[in-house]
């Protein structure tokens, strides 16, 4: 116990340093602790060229990003004594006394006109055995996309489990209140880094949506009055309203294709579900009934399409063929189950989750057959889950005060982060595709 | 909805909320009002213009409270839709706009269309007091619009609200 609580501390001590940039982006920030999480010591990566050294910190990184995981507890600075860039310079007894599982050595050399190579190498401490062994090169500007990428192949080299670092998230803020309101529908690291306005609006944004390229996004807009639906490319800020019906416009999803759009739509009086083909704008309608049926989510072969409904009297997560058909209970336990996430494999599903007036984030794992639920969440007012693209991870949003704030949880439920804009109220994460085709 | 149920209901609310001894304020105005003769009688004097709507008692009030997850119309607030619904078959080019609103607990996709519902029962409660749909739009702003952004049942019951606007007098 004792000893967690001061890996705990030196944790903190660890991302003072990205603390202290949060006026850049998002603070993060670990609330929990996981004691099964593996040692492993990132050593730093010196700059061994003749230029000037790049402004990121590659090893610095990786280990926030796996500490951030709740898998792995890097090996705090200050304990690290010895300090190898390569495999040849490793002493094992060292790290064996210090109880790490495994090491990871690099260094940052020059790679001609302004870039920079990054050559890192994995080690299994007790087997003393070279697990990977990689170079990666980059602009100085681009060093946090490589350490990402440097975490993600270490992360899946031990668990397993590709890892999402490398990705990018979504969310909406808002300064200022009523009508003086200003919104922002942003887009950021996966660590809250380099955060970028896509478009920004006196009048309310959300529910913004992935392309599975990663491209573009879909969000509602109140821009105009009343609600529609835009698709902008992120890189270039283009962007197409694709629906503006009488009504609400609201919930848009993309399939796993990117071809279509599944989307809510109360032109008949009555919010529905519809998916519209992007090409030809054609739409085909989902659901017929009189009860509210909102946020469409697609399962990750594009088969099936869950959404909300309160047609059993209060709202519960719903599945139905995405070619039409009947629809299907699927949450029985809550009273209030809303703004379902489904994990990439379909066996999670994430919702929020009201009971009396507290709304947490609650995890329906069907992984070994029958539903098990899980609370991911201390509540009181937490929504809007949306998983990591390796199912790993949860982002959603919670109230502190007057103020919205984002929440990551690993999907055990063992180490919750928070991210916090440094002034105003964020909400709606969406958690973005992998940036590398595979 | 039973009164036992509304006392449960009541009950949970009050556990959690700072703030249960307050009674929901925006009943008292409705209930100064006197406007039950101005809802049924088709007098030609009592033509309501378009000044009425910054000076008539009635006509002033142009915002409906709900009860939470509820969107059926309270009785106190069928005096407002009434005196609205006269002002519509008074001035046919009159047209409103009915704005509905959520407070901030659940989805905010779901919280549009709980909106939308309490929009539209206030639209049909004034068209069934003689008014034309053609002259109402509904928007739904689910919690997007708060007038009150506590968390507390003092600050929820503000929010669940229908307001009234006219686009054109």
């Amino acid at each position: 116990m004792k000893r967690s609580l001061a890996w705990l501390a030196s944790l903190l001590a660890l991302l003072l340093p990205l603390s202290a940039m949060a006026q850049q982006g998002l603070e993060i920030d670990i609330v929990g602790g996981n004691a099964a999480a593996l040692p492993i010591a990132v050593v730093p990566m010196p700059y061994q060229g003749s230029a000037a050294a790049p402004q990121t910190d590659v090893s610095e990184v990786v280990a926030a990003d796996l500490a951030r995981s709740g898998q792995f507890r890097p090996l705090p600075i200050g304990d690290i004594t010895e300090k190898p860039t390569r495999g040849g310079e490793i002493n094992y007894p060292t790290w064996r006394a210090l109880n790490q599982d495994y090491i990871v050595v690099g260094r940052v050399l020059d790679a001609g006109a302004g870039s920079f190579r990054v050559e890192y190498e994995l080690f299994d401490v007790a087997k003393q055995q070279r697990l990977l062994g990689f170079a990666l090169t980059a602009r100085a500007n681009a060093m946090r996309d490589v350490a990402h990428q440097v975490a993600d192949a270490v992360y899946e080299k031990i668990t397993g489990v590709r890892g999402a670092f490398f990705t990018r998230i979504a969310y909406v803020t808002a300064t200022g209140t009523g009508r003086a309101a200003q919104y922002a529908l942003m887009v950021a690291d996966s660590d809250g880094f380099n955060p970028q306005t896509v478009v920004r609006s006196p009048e309310p944004l959300l529910s913004p949506s992935w392309s599975p390229d990663g491209n573009r996004l879909a969000y509602v807009s109140f821009e105009g009055g009343s609600s529609s639906i835009y698709i902008q490319n992120i890189s270039t800020g283009a962007r197409e309203l694709v629906a503006k019906y009488r009504g609400i416009n609201g919930a848009p999803s993309f399939s796993p294709d990117g071809r279509r759009l599944a989307l809510t739509l109360s032109r008949t009086g009555n919010p529905e579900i519809y998916v519209m083909d992007l090409g030809s704008k054609n739409l085909t309608q989902l659901t017929n009934h009189f009860a509210i049926d909102t946020e469409p989510t697609w399962s990750a072969d594009g088969g099936t399409i869950y959404f909300t409904s309160d047609r059993g009297g209060r709202p519960q997560i719903y599945s139905v063929p995405s070619g039409g058909g009947s629809a299907t209970r699927v949450t029985f336990q809550g009273s209030y189950n809303a703004s379902a996430s489904v994990s990439f494999d379909g066996k999670k599903i994430a919702t929020a989750q009201g009971a009396g007036n507290n709304y947490r984030i609650a995890l329906m794992d069907s992984s070994l057959g029958a539903a098990r639920w899980s609370t991911l969440s201390p509540g009181s007012l937490d929504e809007s889950p949306s998983f990591a693209p390796n199912g790993a991870m949860i982002l959603y949003a919670a109230r502190e005060g007057r103020r919205g704030v984002l929440y990551a949880v690993s999907s055990d439920g063992r180490v919750r982060q928070r991210l916090v804009l440094a002034d105003g109220d964020v909400r709606e994460p969406a958690w973005g595709p992998f940036r590398l085709p595979r | 909805m039973n009164n036992t149920t509304r006392i449960l209901l009541a009950a949970v609310l009050c556990t959690a909320a700072v703030a249960c001894t307050k009674k929901v304020k925006e009943e008292a105005p409705a209930e100064t009002t006197p406007p039950p003769a101005q809802t049924e009688q088709p007098t030609t004097a009592g033509v309501y213009g378009p000044s009425d709507l910054d000076t008539d008692a009635c006509l002033r009030q142009r915002v409906v409270y709900f009860d939470f997850d509820q969107d059926t119309l309270r009785p106190e607030f069928q005096a407002i839709v009434g005196c609205h619904a006269k002002y519509l078959r008074d001035r046919p080019s009159s047209r409103m706009t009915l704005e509905g609103h959520a407070d901030e607990r659940g989805s905010r996709e779901y919280n549009l269309g709980l909106g939308e519902r309490r929009g539209n029962a206030v639209s049909s409660a004034i068209q069934a007091n003689g008014a034309s749909g053609s002259q109402i739009t509904v928007t739904s702003y689910g919690e997007e619009r708060p007038v009150c952004t506590d968390s507390n049942e003092d600050c929820w019951a503000k929010n669940r609200r229908v307001e009234i606007v006219y686009t054109a007098k």
